[in-house]
């Protein structure tokens, strides 16, 4: 991209912008609206509404000099097309003059509208776009007050159309501007909706089973700029004045997208402050505007009636509820009298807060911490994760980017999309994957390897690259020399900058370690560390995870031997025995603290009603060590209280000296004792600059109803090269192939609308969550006489799962693959023995 | 001092013979005058469906915040009003309405009036919230009450085509 910057006049003001910018973003940036309907700031420019007509006049240039005319008192001779032209498709060039406000121009807006009404309901009364409408806002700044059309003349079309059970069309409002089917088919690559008729009977149709299969389809909703695609979720919801908006984190996963709740009093609800929609919140560094489905309908667990609400003890074999302070009081007691024997589980879904009180209550009590997570290599992410000032969307020419072990695409659906921008833009993607993702079509490099040797293939990219080579197990000892991994390594090495995005597919808790550190010693060795755009990025699948290693937690190697061994557990955010019904999770004393009643929390002394994020205030850290503050929403419900809260009222009762009642005072603690989170405050988290494109209430005729970010962006953690400490290469030793013993290796993969107690209670997503499902090679299923349909028993280790199996080519041969939090109890990749049940002859 | 007394009570004999200008409030009731804004009535159409739509434009324009409105989506087999939105929930807290009409202003479909009734006294302020069955006038002769089950596509309309629209 050149950098030449181009000068013109806007009504009169100079503006200066890069060359290869449109008339209407170089408007927008001078602060003048030019009204538009199809540009949108994130596509290209089609010009099909005609709305952003504006006069033109270009410097005349003399044809035999090349020199510009110039008038008698010096100024440049302009000549103006006899036409107006469109802004958003014509781009700038030097000397040009556009003027927006004359009378020819409001003349061309005007009957532009005029035309756009003919066909219009103008049902705003019950559209659920009326009061944020762009259409309704430029029809009142720029349109007819009558219209000449005759009212019966207009068409009669379908109101009420699903195109998927998630988005509505009401087909009588549609402009017919086409931002919908360029999101897909631009933006996110699911070209599964598009135009149908010609004429005044355009439509907008769905070609895909189910409708509108896409898991970003609610982003169509934001951008629309009439009533015409509405979310299911959300019909006849409020209207969008009635709603109060509070800035808050996406718990779904680690990208930790900035969203909006909008709340209102709700009389449905008996009264109650209810979330009636979540939106997206801009941050350009993180999801720019986007947001996938699942984080923009997965809160309803925050208001499931199945929550908890009262603290629980166990009294003659039954949990009964009682008061706070019998149940602070008694677990203050026991937690005592365990002292060193006291171990705390906890996961990623809490906030920073949460676990730095947690951490410093074990501590005073001489107990021990682990972190519950299947995936490790967070102490690698603190050393060469992406640096401090890093922005995933300045990776383009010249950059590159290696995602190994994650399907991106069911994982963190954003980072998909930014990587793949990053891809079109001209970034070198390698996808290292064993089966084919929905990434591999935009990647330059794709290495195929199996389940087992992601460490081994960096490492042997790292040997192609250099001379000394030390040995590498068997298995992937002469993977080096192989052509497409020299290829994808050389590519990797000259890259200006660099990032990798390493998952867990296929990868267990120790073998992730080992994962990290060759991913660790690629960048360090091709020098892609320590600097802005360059670093590592862990596909964590708790939105906290990073946080909670930032803050001392680490997960333990062997869990249920600490488990056997401890006196007292205290099990925060997670449900292990729930995940393994195998655990042996029988302490002399088990305190959950959940939102729901877990497996786990079934089998606890005590249990404490914990809030989720909609109902508090706290921190997260996601997978680009971005921290993030999330404020309250709704009021919590009476009788249940933040984790930190809980954390801290129980410190008080040991005479440990904990923060617990302000979350922005334990981030005080945090910033005076952590180094990576110096200077932290939720001040500093609170800062919010000018982003672009601009977004917001005047503006959402161009950018959409995305809200803008005036609560904050975070402050992303300088790694520990960026803090000036050394980090050494170090070669990680590789795991042993799982030992398989003629049954097939099981290996959990993550797919977005799974059945976690975060997403379960999403009624809407039913329709496309995975069921326990396996998916297998047509081979391997021959061979084990296993047909699609069946009814297969697993037995894996002493656990056991039923499972239907689907046959599918693009699944590696000895493997079959279990989708995590589908009722299948299948943690890390393990051996499997399949058996067929029962047999459906239905087809 | 005793032509004055006289002139007094003349005054008052005279007042004897003169028709009262008391009315016998509650049991003789003055008619009210054809615009004078009492309690609000939700309209309904001849067939009893309800003109109210949900659309929230009352709760929008009301300048003392006492109308409440929750909408939801009608089908054929329960209908409420004609299209897609009916309210839900519709209440106007009494205490608060100062009487202004800009509800009636704001409604696209003549479903909100004030009426004649301005009889509102009350003993607590949780009985001066009217609800929707309080506010609706009754279904008129002919006509079935709502929710009704109605034939497909005939009522797709929200907003009526209106004779005289101002």
């Amino acid at each position: 991209m050149t950098n030449k910057m181009i000068t013109l006049t806007i009504d009169g003001i100079q503006v200066t912008v890069p060359e290869g910018t449109n008339i209407v973003d170089a408007a927008k940036k001078a602060g003048i609206d030019i009204p538009v309907f199809c540009y949108h700031p994130k596509m290209k420019p089609v010009g099909m509404c005609r709305m952003c007509l504006v006069e033109v006049g270009r410097p005349v240039v003399d044809r035999n000099t090349g020199e510009f005319v110039r008038n008698e008192d010096g100024s440049l001779k302009i000549q103006f097309n006899p036409k107006l032209e469109t802004g958003c498709t014509t781009l700038v060039s030097e000397g040009m003059v556009v003027i927006n406000t004359s009378d020819k121009v409001k003349r061309g807006r005007k009957d532009i509208l005029e035309f756009l009404l003919t066909s219009h309901p103008l049902d705003c009364p019950i559209c659920d776009k009326g009061g944020e409408c762009p259409l309704q806002n430029l029809t009142m700044a720029h349109g007819p007050g009558t219209s000449r059309f005759l009212f019966d003349e207009k068409k009669h079309l379908l109101k009420h159309y699903p195109l998927g059970e998630l988005i509505y069309l009401d087909q009588e409002r549609c402009i017919q501007c086409g931002r919908c089917i360029r999101f897909q088919e631009e933006l996110v690559d699911d070209p599964v909706i598009g135009f149908s008729q010609r004429g005044r009977s355009l439509q907008i149709v769905t070609f895909s089973e189910p409708g509108f299969d896409s898991i970003f389809s609610g982003n169509t909703t934001d951008i629309c700029p009439v009533g015409a695609l509405t979310t299911a979720d959300f019909r006849f919801g409020a209207r969008p004045w009635e709603l109060n908006a509070a800035a808050s984190i996406c718990q779904q996963c680690a990208v930790g997208c900035n969203l909006t709740l909008n709340v209102r009093r709700e009389a449905a609800a008996g009264g109650k402050v209810v979330i009636k929609r979540v939106m997206p919140r801009q941050n350009e560094w993180v999801n720019e505007i986007w947001i996938c489905d699942k984080g923009r309908f997965g809160y309803h667990y925050t208001e499931a009636p199945e929550r908890l609400t009262q603290p629980l003890i166990r009294k003659e074999g039954e949990l009964v509820p009682v008061s706070w302070e019998e149940a602070l009081g008694f677990v203050a007691e026991r937690f005592r009298q365990a002292g060193k024997g006291l171990l705390t589980l906890a996961s990623g879904r809490l906030s920073n807060e949460d676990l730095f009180n947690l951490r410093k209550l074990s501590e005073g009590l001489g107990g021990k911490i682990a972190l519950y997570t299947q995936m490790s290599g967070g102490e690698q992410v603190m050393q060469v994760g992406l640096a401090k000032e890093s922005n995933l969307a300045e990776l383009g020419q010249g950059d590159a980017i290696l995602v190994i072990a994650s399907d991106l695409h069911q994982e963190a659906p954003i980072w998909w999309l930014r990587v793949k921008q990053a891809a079109e833009r001209g970034a070198t993607l390698i996808v290292a994957h064993p089966r084919p993702t929905r990434l591999e079509k935009f990647a330059k490099h794709v290495l195929r390897y199996r389940y087992g040797d992601e460490a081994g293939l960096l490492l042997a990219m790292l040997n192609s690259l250099s001379a000394k080579r030390p040995a590498l197990p068997e298995r992937v000892s002469t993977l080096w020399r192989d052509d497409q991994v020299q290829a994808a390594a050389k590519a990797f090495a000259e890259a200006q900058n660099a990032v990798i995005f390493f998952g867990n597919e296929g990868v267990g808790l120790q073998a992730s370690q080992a994962l990290a550190q060759a991913c660790l010693n690629l960048l360090l060795a091709t020098n892609h560390a320590g600097r802005p755009n360059n670093g590592l990025i862990p596909v964590w699948q708790r939105p906290n995870d990073q946080g909670a290693w930032e803050l001392g937690w680490r997960p333990l190697p062997n869990l249920d031997e600490a488990i056997s061994q401890a006196n007292a557990i205290y099990v925060v955010a997670c449900d292990p025995a729930g995940d393994n019904p195998t655990l042996p999770l029988t302490p002399d004393f088990l305190v959950v603290q959940d939102l729901f009643l877990t497996a786990t929390a079934k089998l606890a002394h005590v249990v404490l009603p914990a809030l989720p994020f909609t109902e508090r205030e706290g921190s997260l850290v996601n997978g680009e060590r971005r921290v993030q503050r999330y404020y309250p929403a709704v009021p919590p419900r009476p009788s249940a209280r933040a984790d930190f809260t809980i954390t801290g009222q129980l410190g008080k009762l040991l005479g440990i000296d904990l923060e617990d009642r302000l979350a922005s005072k334990v981030m005080l603690r945090i910033a005076a004792e952590v180094p990576a989170f110096s200077g932290i405050t939720y001040t500093a988290l609170a800062y919010a600059p000018e982003q672009w494109p601009i977004i917001g209430r005047e503006d959402l005729y161009y950018g959409g109803t995305t809200y803008e970010n005036k609560q904050g962006i975070g402050v992303q953690l300088p790694n520990a090269l960026q803090q000036g400490e050394q980090v050494t290469l170090t070669w990680p030793s590789l795991a042993q192939a799982t030992e398989i013993n003629g049954g097939l290796l099981a290996v959990p993969v993550t797919k977005l609308y799974d059945s976690g107690s975060t997403l379960v209670h999403s009624k809407l997503l039913d329709q496309r969550r995975v069921a326990a499902v396996l998916w297998i090679h047509p081979d391997e299923a021959a061979a084990h006489a296993v047909q699609e349909g069946d009814l297969v028993h697993l037995q894996f280790g002493e656990a056991s799962a039923m499972a239907t199996a689907i046959l599918d080519k693009t699944v590696p041969q000895g493997v079959i693959l279990l989708p995590r939090s589908a009722g299948i109890p299948l943690l890390e990749p393990c051996a499997a023995q399949l058996k067929v049940v029962e047999r459906s002859y239905e087809r | 001092m005793l032509a004055d007394l006289m002139r007094g009570l003349a005054t008052t004999f005279k007042a004897i013979f003169e028709k009262p200008v008391t009315i016998q409030y509650p049991e003789i009731k003055r008619p009210v005058r054809t615009r004078y804004k009492g309690r609000h009535i939700l309209k309904r159409y001849e067939n009893g469906l309800e003109k109210c739509i949900g659309c929230s434009l009352c709760a929008a324009a009301c300048p003392a915040d006492a109308i409440f409105v929750e909408a939801a989506e009608n089908t054929d087999d329960e209908r409420y009003s004609p299209g897609e939105r009916y309210a839900r929930v519709y209440e106007i807290n009494l205490l608060r309405c100062i009487f202004c009409g800009y509800c009636e202003d704001a409604c696209p479909t003549e479903a909100i009036v004030l009426g004649d009734n301005y009889e509102l006294s009350f003993t607590d302020r949780r009985s001066s919230i009217y609800t929707k069955e309080m506010l609706l006038e009754p279904v008129p002769e002919g006509g079935k009450p709502t929710p009704q089950k109605t034939p497909p596509g005939m009522y797709t309309r929200a907003i009526p085509e209106m004779k005289d629209p101002v």
